[in-house]
């Protein structure tokens, strides 16, 4: 039998969805259902004076509208609300009590018996309030900022900027070559297609079945329980489907809770579906002011590296990502200090949202690499390929593996990097200018603890259980095929069971690390099996595996075949029979293996192509190539798709994407998909994925993850192709054609 | 309140609805039809998106009441006698989407698209499909399904 792992299997959930048998969190339906529509805050700082509901209460169909002031109970201290991933500080608590911290801010559910009524109802709530003075703007918020606190364990660690190296100051003023530059990212939105929504059935005793959408079921779960005082026994949460969410369904959201603060206040089941304007009341990328600066021979290497960043939370909560270290893994260089400041907003809490930190810093430090070229005179892949480092100088470690120099050939040979001219504004294409440009990409590769079960029958079918996601990156398909290999088994006879609390326990799925961890996890799990399934097939008399240990056979075609002979083999089948067993369980946890003195690390390289029309300064993406290396690929198919769709995510972010706050009422004036620009199909041309080859012995599958690192370096990619086509550097995103002014 | 009758995928339906019910939520809620996506509610992404007597519709942004004696497909009632539509088969094999919440929409929009015989190259598709808006970045793979059943068809 052939593997499955590395083939271009399609995916398992493909007819479910191509059907639209695929259900998510709002499709759940059952009898006496209720709906909820959320109330929102039009002030961005301030109390509540008074709210009055009687309005609302007097259209037929409303059953009730909840306030701070007549809602169930809910814990009241912070660490009740601290979820898996929460950052320091104190999370926000939807109807709490009278304090308004941002615009937009969920202050009443009207519940009644349909969608339309609740909604027309939730109009009619009257509130008065009293403003506070409120800041919303980062460039205003930057005077204030203070640095990011000093990490108090490894897992904050990962956060923080990395220690200053060598004497960066004197380096910089003594370098032959200079560059300085302020670049700007905004603030943007993550805009899944799926609506947040949350059904909680309330059952006839209060326990609660409750979808949601979300990246972790169990986070859910456990967040409920401190908010509400539950047992994990009383809370389900369930997301077999997720309508994307690269983010923003990491942390449990106020729809969820607003559902079940309904389901508790009227015993019955209530769906709460937020509008897509409310959805801009979630999380969000933070924006960030990046000042680099870089000190270079006129051979073309560096001498220094300056890396500042100031970026975005709430008044409530510290959260950040390392933005500023990123060159420590890519670019050889002794002297180095990096800083990091936050600015306190009257907005939600920022959060991750596709690649954090990487997929920003990375715009920063690949236009400042590309302007550093000019300034040298050298070509800008020259420059990259002349300070390649071989080490995390963070950390100074050397990395598991690091194929980035291949990605670089592949890249600029698919691309046809060599017939770019220097020059800028020298290429055309029927009358428009054409521009080149690169950069690089680089993330983590982790590995996170994991539990999996597998329930193997006596018929040869196996169901893999395990309370991951699958948010559309292909978890399911993945995990059905390194079962099938693991198990020895044909890939229809496995069933994966996921999006589930009850399941055995998972991480939230985020930070690309879920394929090496339910893979590696799977993999763990399978060799229980087949230690049970070796001790079974010893007990039959004669047996060809007799004082055979685990180590030496290996489950494969339906048997258990000697790893030295493979004439001597027992089929699962007549193992199971022979002993009357008819079903082997196994639950196992998996750990990351603790390798500090390596680096584990993704990279890329992406080669991009623009078309700008001189008169209107419209800028096509025409091409690009993003050749990668993160290790074992393990569907072709899928992992293509995830690169290909993180370059999407890069166009936009290039070109289109950027929340507008009017920072004289602190509110979102493009709170809805058709303002908030995100690429459509006609802004998507060419683009190509090429998965470098990769071995790495970090984990037993070789695998790096890939939900990121398509996104990195792609920004910057384009920005430096606008350069090369037009001459004119933009350093602040999105570039809009006012900011071309050809 | 008004009655209205319509032909969902083939089944006739009598009801009578609360006015304000969009075409959208009276497949989602009423009829249980939920493969039709609520992506925005204001006719901006296209994940609502059927066809209304072969013509595709954001159903989000129109009352239902408005269709009294349409005939209606959505993505259950494009496969028939239990095959796949060719246009869900190609979006399996060129892995035409992700997470798969805009998927019945890109599809009904496609088979619309096909209707109407007005795109002949992949920028026509592109251009033409601009009303679908897919979060994950499937488009290429989206624009390679649609042609290899254009190609076949």
């Amino acid at each position: 039998m052939a593997p499955y792992i590395g083939t271009s299997t399609s995916r398992v959930d493909g007819f479910a969805k191509v059907t639209g048998t695929a259900k998510y969190a709002a499709e759940f339906k059952l009898p006496g259902l209720a709906y909820g529509s959320v109330v929102t805050s039009t002030i961005a700082k301030g109390r509540i004076v008074r709210i009055d509901p009687s309005p609302a209460l007097r259209v037929k169909g409303v059953l009730d509208v909840l306030t701070h002031e007549n809602r169930p109970p809910m814990a009241d201290n912070d660490q009740a609300y601290k979820d898996e991933v929460a950052p320091a500080g104190s999370p926000f608590r939807p109807l709490y009590d009278n304090r308004i911290m941002f615009n937009g801010q969920p202050i009443a559910l009207v519940v009644a018996e349909t969608s339309e009524i609740a909604r027309f109802a939730a109009s009619l709530v009257r509130v008065e309030h009293e403003t506070d003075a409120h800041i919303t703007d980062v460039y205003r918020g930057r005077e204030a900022g203070t640095p990011v606190p000093a990490p108090t364990n490894p897992f904050e660690a990962l956060f923080t900027p990395p220690k200053t190296r060598g004497r960066p100051e004197q380096a910089l003023a003594a370098a032959a070559v200079r560059h300085a530059g302020e670049y700007y990212v905004p603030i943007e939105h993550h805009n899944p297609m799926e609506l947040s929504a949350a059904t909680v059935i309330y059952e006839a005793n209060g326990k609660l079945t409750v979808y949601d959408k979300t990246q972790g079921v169990q986070n859910v779960q456990h967040y409920l329980c401190g908010v509400f005082g539950m047992k994990p026994e009383d809370v389900r949460v369930m997301s077999p489907f997720v309508g994307g969410a690269f983010g923003v369904g990491l942390r449990p959201q106020f729809e969820v809770v607003l559902a079940v603060l309904g389901a508790r206040a009227m015993r019955r089941s209530v769906r709460v579906v937020l509008t897509r304007p409310q959805m801009y009341g979630l999380g969000y990328r933070p924006a960030m002011i990046q000042r680099i600066e870089l000190g270079a021979n006129t051979g073309g290497t560096l001498d220094a590296i300056m890396h500042d960043a100031i970026t975005v939370t709430s008044q409530y909560e510290e959260y950040f990502r390392q933005e500023t270290g990123w060159s420590g893994l890519l670019y050889k260089c002794a002297n180095a200090k990096y800083a990091h400041r936050l600015a306190r907003l009257d907005l939600p809490t920022s959060c991750d949202m596709r690649c954090p930190s990487a997929a920003t810093a990375l715009f920063a430090l690949e236009s400042a690499m590309d302007e550093l070229a000019v300034a040298l005179k050298l070509d800008p892949l020259e420059l990259r390929l002349q300070c390649y480092s071989e080490r995390d100088q963070n950390n100074d470690r050397p990395f598991s593996s690091k194929a980035l120099r291949e990605c670089y050939r592949q890249g600029a040979e698919a691309f046809g990097w060599h017939r770019r001219n220097p020059e800028p504004r020298s290429m055309r294409n029927a009358g428009d200018l054409v521009g080149f440009g690169m950069a690089t990409g680089v993330w983590d590769a982790f590995q996170a603890p994991i539990t999996v079960r597998i329930v193997l029958s006596a018929n040869g079918h196996a169901e893999i259980a395990c309370a991951t996601s699958d948010i559309g990156t292909g978890t399911y398909t993945i995990m059905a095929q390194v079962a099938a290999d693991t198990l020895g088994l044909p890939f229809e006879n496995i069933s994966i069971k996921l999006g589930d609390s009850s399941l055995p326990q998972s991480p939230v799925e985020g930070g690309s690390w879920m394929a090496a961890s339910v893979c590696n996890g799977i993999a763990t799990t399978a060799d229980a099996i087949r230690d049970e399934l070796l001790r079974l097939a010893n007990q039959m008399p004669g047996s060809p595996l007799a004082n055979m240990a685990p180590g030496q056979v290996a489950l494969a075609d339906g048997k258990l075949v000697s790893l030295s002979d493979a004439s001597r083999s027992v089929s699962i089948a007549d193992a199971m029979r022979h002993c009357d067993v008819d079903r082997i369980e196994q639950e196992k946890t998996t750990n990351p293996t603790d390798d500090p003195a390596r680096a584990h690390n993704a990279h890329s390289a992406i080669f991009a192509e623009v078309n700008i029309d001189e008169q209107l300064g419209v800028i096509r993406v025409t091409r690009v190539v993003s050749a990668v290396a993160a290790g074992r690929i393990l569907n072709t198919k899928t992992a293509s798709s995830q690169i290909l769709g993180s370059v999407v995510w890069g166009i936009g972010m290039a070109l289109q994407e950027e929340t507008l706050i009017d920072h004289r009422i602190g509110r979102i004036m493009n709170a809805n998909i058709a303002e908030y620009h995100v690429p459509v199909n006609a802004d998507i041309h060419d683009i190509r994925v090429i998965f470098v080859d990769e071995a790495d012995d970090s984990n037993p599958l070789g695998i790096k993850g890939l939900g990121e690192i398509g996104i990195v370096g792609v920004a910057a990619a384009i920005a430096n192709a606008v350069y090369h086509a037009t001459g004119k550097r933009v350093r602040d995103l999105p570039i809009t054609l006012d900011k071309l002014r050809l | 309140t008004t009655s209205v009758s319509l032909t969902v995928n083939g089944t006739r339906h009598a009801l009578v609805l609360d006015s304000r019910t969009t075409l959208l939520d009276l497949l989602r809620e009423h009829l249980d039809l939920t493969g039709t996506k609520k992506g925005c509610d204001q006719g901006q992404c296209g994940a609502c998106t059927v066809l209304v007597d072969g013509r595709r519709v954001n159903s989000c942004l129109t009352f239902a009441v408005m269709y009294d004696g349409a005939q209606i497909t959505t993505i259950e009632g494009l496969a028939a006698k239990g095959a796949l539509h060719p246009l869900q088969q190609a979006f399996i094999e060129n892995d035409a989407f992700q997470c798969g919440y805009c998927t019945p929409g890109q599809i009904c929009s496609a088979a619309g698209l096909i209707a109407e015989g007005r795109a002949k190259t992949a920028e026509d598709i592109r251009e033409l499909m601009s009303g679908n808006i897919c979060r994950c970045g499937a488009y290429t793979n989206i624009v390679a399904a649609i042609q290899q059943v254009m190609g076949r068809s």
